[in-house]
């Protein structure tokens, strides 16, 4: 009786244009960069992977189901860069089987850093989400799914979700399963998702990768890896980044082949189905409590947050930003608040990881810069004029 | 397994990376059981080589051997001439005169001057004797000497490697520390341009310190690719205690360039970049360590671009002034316009000393940890001077990550290339 939920990560960075000491004005971000990427990864992925869903959707008459994060500044850039990319997101929309979930509208590590910004930043994207595609989010997923159990009890404070969504570590779990409902420790409730992510990797990094004992993967392999579910869990949650489609998975690794006849494979037995978060979380009570006191995140081999924040250079840049919160809100200044906000896109400081470096992996992925240290420097420069304007500002007011 | 190595200079006598690069990779041989028999131009005197006169030179053509004591495998065999690396035949004349002008002195004797003494010979035509005259006595000293290799190092030992490999039929390796075009930029000098082909051509193989250096190879000099292997260099790690208080007032942030000033060397842009610099920031200093035949006009530059004050020429650093110079500094920057490897950089970060580093180097392919910009690109040399001064984090990060990865960086995994290379030469032959 496994019901498949699969959740797809749509984000795209802000990349910041090369900004020396010597710069003095308040262009932080490079349009034309972001406006070619933008677009060409809407051609190569997110445009035909959405027609291909929307075919799927059609095809299987509401039985295929699928959730989405999109964030914030990723709508802001197809707005400007790909409105094609809106409408093909707003007819999937239309079809309703597909559910929009909700987190911080910049992608940031905000929850880390400042609970005020944490909350305004998901109202931000939950009225997003319900001006462009009429849905209200009722599912909460953090940035990079990083979680604790504090974040559960903010979330569940809110009042508006009913689920959050993290990683099913295997140091969380022990001899638990991912594949059932489970409730955050100190909650009454909100219930918690938690990611397959060994079934996940499987199609998000292993699917092309020639060297894996079960390559090539099929559609009817992985269908029947589904069913050996049945009798040991509710539900498998197959969540990875959408990118997966026709960028991280070329179009020629066959990875939309895949996906075209994976709900054909699923749904042969007839104890499987595709449910939405929402619905798996009305269908299914959690099996257990789940204690997680320090941060998790689906990050790496450690899945923790040193991606982000494991050298001096990134824990410094993120310190120096939002030291300046309460000066930059003191302005008033929309623009100078929104740059500011832009610059708490997680992404900033995964370019500044010094983890990878030497191997040269997944870290390398997108980011625009030849090192970590170019990333920092560049950074800081642009907070250091960001500090500024502030002062500017807070001179002549 | 037995080489028979020619070099240009050795420590004490050392003006540059070469000699440096000569003793790691010896002393790296040694330790896994080659032994070398190197033969290096012994300097009669030298503004640098102030230990030169432990070797007490006999008359004007001789070869002293003499041994290390912490080389067990190595011998040395030292030939008097006044030959020297990175040289040009003008800077060679001008030694000639000034070591018989001495000589004149000591023995009372009547020659003048080197013109006279050579005919008025073309001043390459000079130097090119000189070559061919380590070349006979180098040939001279093999003949009473058992070995499998000749290994050459750089342009001056390759008429003698040539000669020795011919007269013995063992197989010959040049190795490229540095090319004509590094040193001269477009300018070469086609004496030793020709002699530096002749000895690759001639070589079984070639070994480049550099990638960089191995495509100058195939495109300059046409030597197929097939005989050209990469061998980078490695660092001896400073094992040494650390030094008691340098007196420099650390209220001032340091920016050291250190190498020989000269158009190779990228002077100017570490200047203009240094100017850039002073533009926001105030309290820092630019120490050049070093000298060459543009220090004078980097003075001048300095007083021109108006950071005189700011701006501070050392002259050539040996040993301990050298890592009491590093202490001190806050930031290295090597600016090379062409730089085969670069040694001084591992050096730098040997002494938690960050570098920023010169694109155009063979040393950026083995470095990460290292802040990285086109030599010309003075703005951006500028912007990442004041981001390693002005952001503490960055610096530290790239200290103690560049200082870790010098550490992988070994001269056993040098030479055990090398002899990798040996034994390659020998199978064919």
């Amino acid at each position: 009786m496994p019901s498949v939920c699969f959740y797809f990560q749509v984000h795209q960075p802000l990349r910041l244009r090369h900004y020396t000491v010597f710069d003095k004005n308040d262009q932080y971000f490079d349009d034309y960069k972001n406006a070619f990427i933008c677009r060409k990864v809407a051609n190569k992925c997110y445009l035909p992977t959405n027609r291909l869903l929307l075919d799927i959707i059609r095809r299987f008459e509401g039985r295929f189901k699928v959730a989405y994060s999109i964030t914030g500044v990723l709508l802001e850039q197809f707005q400007r860069f790909s409105p094609e990319v809106m409408s093909t997101f707003d007819a999937l929309a239309e079809t309703g089987c597909v559910e929009f979930l909700a987190e911080t509208y910049y992608h940031s590590l905000s929850f880390l850093y400042s609970r005020d910004e944490f909350i305004e930043q998901i109202n931000k994207h939950v009225e997003a989400i319900d001006r462009f595609f009429g849905q209200k989010p009722k599912i909460f997923r953090n940035t990079e799914l990083i979680y604790n159990n504090d974040l559960a009890a903010l979330i569940e404070s809110m009042g508006r979700f009913d689920a959050i969504m993290t990683e099913g570590a295997d140091h969380i779990l022990g001899y638990r399963s991912p594949n059932f409902i489970y409730r955050p420790k100190g909650c009454s409730k909100l219930k918690l998702l938690l990611k397959n992510y060994s079934l996940s990797d499987d199609i998000a990094f292993r699917f092309s990768n020639r060297d894996w004992p079960q390559w090539p993967l099929t559609a009817d392999k992985f269908a029947r890896w589904i069913s050996d579910v049945n009798g040991n869990g509710n539900v498998v949650n197959l969540f990875m980044d959408y990118e997966t489609f026709g960028e991280h998975q070329w179009a020629d690794t066959g990875i939309f082949d895949f996906m075209r006849h994976l709900p054909d494979e699923i749904l042969k037995h007839p104890d499987n189905n595709f449910k939405t978060p929402s619905e798996v979380v009305q269908c299914y009570e959690p099996a257990d409590t789940v204690d997680v006191p320090h941060i998790i995140s689906w990050a790496d081999t450690e899945r923790d947050i040193s991606a982000w924040l494991g050298n001096a250079m990134q824990s410094n840049a993120i310190h120096e930003l939002y030291r300046l919160e309460k000066r930059i809100k003191k302005t008033k200044d929309d623009n100078i608040i929104a740059d500011w906000r832009r610059l708490q896109v997680s992404d900033h400081f995964y370019y500044m990881c010094t983890k990878y470096f030497a191997d040269g992996d997944v870290h390398k992925y997108f980011n625009p810069y030849d090192s970590p240290y170019d990333s920092y420097i560049n950074f800081m420069n642009i907070l250091d004029n960001l500090h500024s304007r502030c002062f500017k500002h807070a001179c002549s007011a | 397994m037995k080489i028979f190595m020619l070099g240009w200079e050795f420590p004490p006598f050392i003006s540059g990376g070469l000699g440096t690069a000569c003793y790691g990779l010896t002393k790296a041989l040694d330790q896994l059981g080659i032994s070398v028999t190197f033969v290096l131009p012994k300097i009669v005197d030298s503004e640098y080589a102030t230990h030169v006169k432990l070797l007490t030179p006999g008359s004007q053509v001789s070869a002293a051997s003499f041994k290390f004591g912490e080389l067990k495998n190595v011998k040395f065999h030292a030939i008097d001439s006044p030959l020297q690396p990175y040289s040009t035949p003008d800077v060679y004349q001008q030694r000639i005169e000034e070591n018989l002008r001495r000589k004149q002195q000591i023995r009372g004797g009547f020659v003048s001057s080197a013109s006279q003494l050579f005919g008025g010979m073309h001043y390459s035509g000079d130097m090119y004797a000189e070559v061919c005259r380590y070349a006979a006595v180098a040939a001279g000293l093999a003949r009473d000497e058992q070995f499998d290799i000749v290994h050459a190092h750089d342009w001056m030992t390759y008429p003698a490697g040539i000669a020795v490999a011919q007269m013995s039929g063992k197989p010959l390796i040049v190795h490229i520390h540095s090319t004509e075009f590094d040193r001269s930029g477009e300018h070469v000098h086609q004496m030793i341009y020709d002699i530096e082909r002749e000895g690759m051509e001639h070589a079984d193989k070639v070994i480049a310190v550099s990638h960089y250096t191995r495509s100058i190879i195939i495109s300059r000099y046409g030597i197929s690719g097939d005989k050209v292997e990469v061998v980078h260099n490695g660092v001896d790690l400073n094992d040494h205690w650390p030094l008691a208080e340098t007196g420099i007032n650390k209220d001032e942030k340091i920016v050291l360039f250190l190498g020989r000033i000269t158009m190779q060397k990228g002077p100017e842009y570490f200047l203009r970049a240094a100017k850039k610099v002073l533009e926001v920031m105030d309290n820092v200093k630019f120490v050049m360590v070093g000298s060459g035949d543009l220090m004078y006009r980097a003075v001048e530059m300095a007083a021109e671009l108006g950071i005189g004050h700011k701006v501070l020429f050392t002259g050539f650093l040996h040993g301990e002034d050298v890592r009491r110079i590093y202490r001190s500094a806050d930031l290295y920057v090597m600016p090379s316009v062409s730089e085969p490897f670069g040694i001084a950089p591992l050096e730098a970060l040997d002494n938690d000393v960050p570098v920023i580093i010169s694109k155009q180097s063979g040393v950026s392919e083995v470095l990460r940890h290292a802040l990285k910009v086109d030599f010309w690109d003075v703005d951006e040399i500028a912007n990442k001077t004041v981001a390693v001064l002005k952001y503490p984090p960055l610096e530290m990060t790239l200290r103690s990550h560049g200082n870790f990865e010098v550490r992988k960086l070994r001269w056993k995994d040098s030479a055990a290339k090398c002899v990798k290379i040996y034994e390659q030469t020998m199978v064919a032959v």
